[in-house]
């Protein structure tokens, strides 16, 4: 079967300037350095890292929204890496995003009838029975009473703003959604009603997702793979079971181990893997393996040698001394 | 055990055009010397203006507090609600610190982290200014970072998210305080960072005999670090107890629904969350009765009592374990068999 | 630190170079002869082709104007023979006009200037960043209506009305300040004439300005009392006039060293409506009287003023900034 989205060493590189009169380059950020993946259809794939280790930028990289530096990007199976903003047009009805704040990603001059039906106006789509009908279908379907049609934004909660992005977001039914952080800003309780919605719509409509998020049991939730992101590289992919039932890479053991369980008992029973020290800089990041300055497990190899994504059962681990 | 914090029938109301805002109503808690206290709740349950009010940081001008706020310092007890100003002052970094939950704006970007750390330490000791920075950096050596020597001199941007956490509670400690005032610590941090970061906490805790306050929504965090947690829900605790029994025993249907709806990394499996549907009360208009009953799947099983009118009392239901729900003790006890968290399954 | 601060002049002299050549530019695409307008109403031709010559205007247009750059660094000699005279480095031309070295004319105006904008800005910062402070820390009291009053008035109230009306029932009325007509002194002859002659002008001047830093000082205090940094001062046990000078002030009062910075740059280039009320002979007088005359070399050489001391100025505020803020320092 064709994967949905497939990437080949992408790279995302922000340029950095020294000040806006020298126009000197002086360096890179790295955020995203050679990320390799693929999505099959109606697959949902997890991406988890720390702040700073790429992945939201990885995330908006695949669907164009900002250009790549490097590395090819196919949506079933077409190049699109290189196309123009106008071809790009009628891919953005297949692929969409879900943005992490609900309360800055949608206008709050406009009501949320026009909001969710900016994406037939930009396509120039009329649905069957018009927009205004179309409009309130994906209201009720989100959990929105469609009579709230004519209010703004800021009528609504964070919860209930979420689902009129994600509402916008499945309007022309797209094949694949980028969702980024779509849940980090809502509390507890609202936060499990939203992830339920994203996983009944996946049920109902088949679209295959990328679940940006830093929360990894939230990730465990609603994914069926998972990649570890770190400094702008995957440390890990492997199915979620095996990933977080056998995690192979020190990195991802240690991600895992620092997750507060919401169990007193598993809390004061476990051993914890405590990480020393804080993320290198994506200006400069360490030679060889990324994480190499962080890893109990390092060895000179480690600091010279960057290790490839290998296969090992399921899963695929970028590490010298694999667990 | 030595009492260090009483809170009896704490009310804070912010009075708007709209109406009242009852953002705590009739809170009341003991924290001990040694022991951590969490208040567990979501965005509006009224944690964070009870954490506030505790060191009077409340707007004094916009908010009314009414009951009392008891703090047991070395020179004797002081009620936090009545006192002057003064009294007020002389409790801030001495008796009762805090450290709050961003640690990317809670210090003055204009200064250097020895002159911050050293004024926290002079206020209260009145050291020379020598002293005071000798003291800075072995506080700064003891919360973990490297090289304070050189770092005492920098600037907080020049400081991660983590080490600026690990500075503020240098600062909250730097004068021995009796009682840590920690809101949501580790919520600004990553996960690997937060480890750290409460494992820190576990360990001053251990050194200084602390009371910590901890304010959070985050039941995870708590289950790592609580001793007894009190559950809140708009403006109300709904269950207190220990941390053993909020998760393995718990008796009101809002925790139920809270333990339910996250989802754990040793996972249930992976089917539907069980969320609790619809959104907490305006608090300005909060209803009759109890405050979650519209949200709640037992209301309809109540006999003898109604959840849209009568407002449950918290009633002690076991030994050090109150909960404040109308539904028989049973059918609670069934019910939070159900939704415990299973415990141990690493 | 100094690698920046010298890239930074290097800029400035950059765009001070554009801007000279941009006026001179200008002033040569305007429809009038220049050698036409040095002798008013009895020219003769003979008369101006002889004026022509002597101020250089024969010359191609780069070479005159490459006369006017090095006579800033070098001086510049007019005329030929028994006619012939110099304007000393710096030169910045010759008005035929006044018939004087425009770097002369413009040592007589500048100290005026100077010492209005000086005291205007010293004024206008007490007044301004105190009623300011008084009413932020006091929001909502009388004393902040008050502040918002005087804000309204002092925003609303135009130079000249202002400046009239203090001059009418101070002066002409009342007779508290009385009417000075005396020529310019120097605080250092004579200081107490000197505050007596610019005491209206700077009320004047000053008025407006402090209505617009009261309004800045307190939205910035009530802002930066809010910050989370504030409330962990107040955590720490401070005492509340620590709060408000150590903390709260050096933040919100910071960023006023751009905006009073580029103020009172604007004011050196010369604050025309007010030297023409109370007739000052400072640099706004002048370079309005030379427009009206039609005095170019006059024009450009206080357009290139103007310009220095704006360029100047920013490069001053930037470093004061830098200083100010640990986080530009290291930048």
């Amino acid at each position: 079967m064709t994967p949905i989205v497939k990437v080949e060493n992408l790279t995302k590189h922000f340029p950095i300037k020294k000040n806006a009169l020298a126009r000197r380059k002086a360096g890179n950020v790295k955020a995203v350095d050679g990320i390799s993946f693929e999505i099959a259809p109606g697959e949902t794939l997890g991406m988890v890292g720390e702040s700073g280790c790429g992945k939201t930028t990885a995330g908006r990289t695949i669907i164009k929204l900002y250009e790549p530096t490097g590395g090819k990007i196919y949506f079933e199976g077409e190049d699109i890496t290189e196309i123009s903003p106008s071809a790009m047009r009628s891919y953005r009805s297949k692929m969409q995003i879900i943005f992490q704040d609900p309360f800055a990603s949608l206008n709050p001059r406009h009501t949320i009838g026009r909001i969710i039906a900016a994406p037939f106006e930009i396509q120039n789509i009329t649905p069957e029975g018009g927009v205004k009908r179309a409009v309130q279908t994906l209201m009720e379907r989100v959990g929105l009473n469609p009579e709230h049609y004519n209010r703004f934004p800021h009528e609504f909660s964070g919860g209930q703003r979420q689902r009129i992005g994600i509402a916008r977001s499945i309007a022309l039914k797209p094949k694949f959604i980028v969702a980024d952080e779509p849940v980090s800003a809502l509390d507890v309780s609202i936060q499990a009603q939203i992830i339920n919605l994203l996983d009944d719509l996946q049920t109902e409509f088949g679209m295959s997702f990328l679940f940006i998020a830093h929360d990894l049991s939230v990730v465990q939730h609603i994914s069926d793979r998972v990649a570890v992101m770190y400094l702008g590289k995957i440390m890990e992919i492997a199915p979620t079971t095996d990933l977080y039932a056998a995690p192979h890479h020190p990195y991802t053991k240690a991600l895992l181990s620092a997750v507060p369980v919401p169990d007193p008992q598993t809390e004061r029973t476990r051993e914890r893997i405590l990480l020393h020290g804080d993320l290198p800089s994506p200006m400069n990041p360490p030679t060889g393996c990324v994480f190499n300055t962080r890893c109990w497990k390092a060895q000179d190899r480690c600091r010279i040698d960057e290790p490839e994504l290998l296969q090992i059962g399921a899963s695929s681990v970028a590490c010298h001394f694999p667990e | 055990m030595t009492r260090l914090l009483d809170i009896n029938d704490l009310h804070v109301t912010f009075p708007t055009e709209d109406g009242n805002v009852k953002a705590v109503d009739g809170l009341s808690l003991t924290l001990d010397a040694g022991e951590t206290v969490a208040i567990v709740g979501e965005s509006g349950s009224g944690k964070t203006v009870t954490s506030l009010s505790v060191l009077g940081l409340h707007n004094k001008k916009r908010t009314r507090l009414t009951g009392e706020i008891l703090v047991h310092s070395e020179r004797g007890v002081v009620d936090v609600v009545s006192c002057d100003d003064e009294e007020l002052r002389k409790l801030r970094g001495s008796a009762v610190a805090m450290i709050f939950q961003d640690p990317m704006s809670s210090l003055h970007p204009y200064y250097s982290i020895g002159n911050q750390l050293s004024e926290a330490y002079r206020v209260v000791t009145k050291a020379s200014k020598k002293d005071a920075l000798k003291r800075c950096v072995e506080m700064l050596d003891l919360v973990g970072i490297p090289e304070p020597q050189k770092r005492v001199k920098e600037y907080p941007h020049q400081f991660s998210g983590g080490m600026r956490q690990r500075v503020m509670i240098a600062m909250a400690i730097i004068n021995n305080p009796r009682i840590l005032i920690a809101d949501e610590p580790t919520t600004a941090l990553d996960v690997t960072v937060q480890a750290q970061i409460l494992s820190l906490l576990k360990e001053l805790q251990r050194e200084f005999n602390m009371g910590i306050l901890l304010i959070t929504h985050d039941l995870g965090v708590v289950a790592e670090v609580a001793d007894r947690v009190n559950v809140m829900y708009a403006g109300k605790v709904v269950e207190r107890g220990t941390v053993d029994d909020i998760y393995y025993r718990p008796l009101a249907p809002y925790t139920m629904g809270l333990l339910s709806s996250i989802p754990s990394v040793y996972g249930k499996g992976t089917g539907r969350l069980s969320a609790i549907p619809g959104q907490p009360p305006s608090l300005i208009s909060l209803p009759e009765g109890c405050s979650f009953a519209s949200r709640c799947s037992f209301a309809s099983q109540v006999v003898g009592a109604s959840c849209a009118t009568d407002a449950p009392q918290l009633i002690e239901d076991e030994p050090g374990h109150s909960a404040r729900c109308h539904l028989a003790l049973a059918d609670r006890r069934t019910a939070g068999a159900k939704f415990a968290a299973k415990g141990g399954t690493a | 630190m100094i690698n920046y601060i010298s890239r930074r002049l290097l800029y400035a002299a950059v765009i001070l170079l554009l801007v000279s050549m941009a006026v001179y530019a200008i002033f040569q695409f305007l429809p009038f002869d220049p050698a036409a307008l040095t002798c008013g109403k009895n020219c003769r031709p003979n008369l101006i082709a002889a004026n022509r010559v002597r101020l250089g205007f024969d010359k191609p247009l780069w070479e005159q104007y490459w006369l006017f750059l090095s006579g800033i660094f070098v001086g510049r000699d007019y005329g030929v023979g028994s006619a012939a005279f110099t304007c000393p480095a710096p030169s910045l031309g010759y008005s035929f006009r006044q018939n004087a070295c425009v770097t002369d004319l413009i040592q007589q105006a500048l100290p005026v200037t100077l010492s209005l904008a000086i005291g205007a800005l010293i004024l206008w910062l007490i007044v301004g960043i105190g009623l300011g402070i008084l009413a932020a820390r006091f929001k909502d009291s009388p004393i902040d209506t008050g502040s918002t009053i005087f804000v309204l008035i002092g925003t609303s109230l135009p130079t000249f009305v202002t400046g009239l009306l203090l001059l009418i029932y101070l002066t002409l009325k009342n007779n508290i300040i009385p009417l000075n007509f005396d020529a310019y002194v120097s605080v250092f002859d004579n200081p107490s004439k000197f505050f007596m002659y610019f005491l209206l002008p700077w009320i004047t001047l000053a008025f407006a300005f402090s209505a617009i830093y009261t309004r800045y000082t307190r939205s910035a205090v009530i802002e930066t009392s809010g910050e989370d940094y504030i409330r962990t001062a107040w955590a720490k046990g401070l005492k509340s006039n620590v709060v408000l000078r150590k903390h709260t002030l050096r933040a919100a009062l910071a960023p006023l060293t751009t905006l009073a910075g580029l103020d009172f740059a604007g004011l050196l280039g010369g604050a025309i409506l007010t030297e023409t009320i109370f007739n000052l002979p400072g640099l706004g007088r002048m370079s309005l009287k030379a427009v009206n005359d039609f005095d170019l070399p006059v024009v450009l050489a206080t357009t290139l003023l103007a310009a220095t001391i704006v360029v100047v100025m920013n490069l001053i505020v930037d470093l004061l900034y830098a200083v100010l803020d640990p986080r530009v320092r290291v930048g």
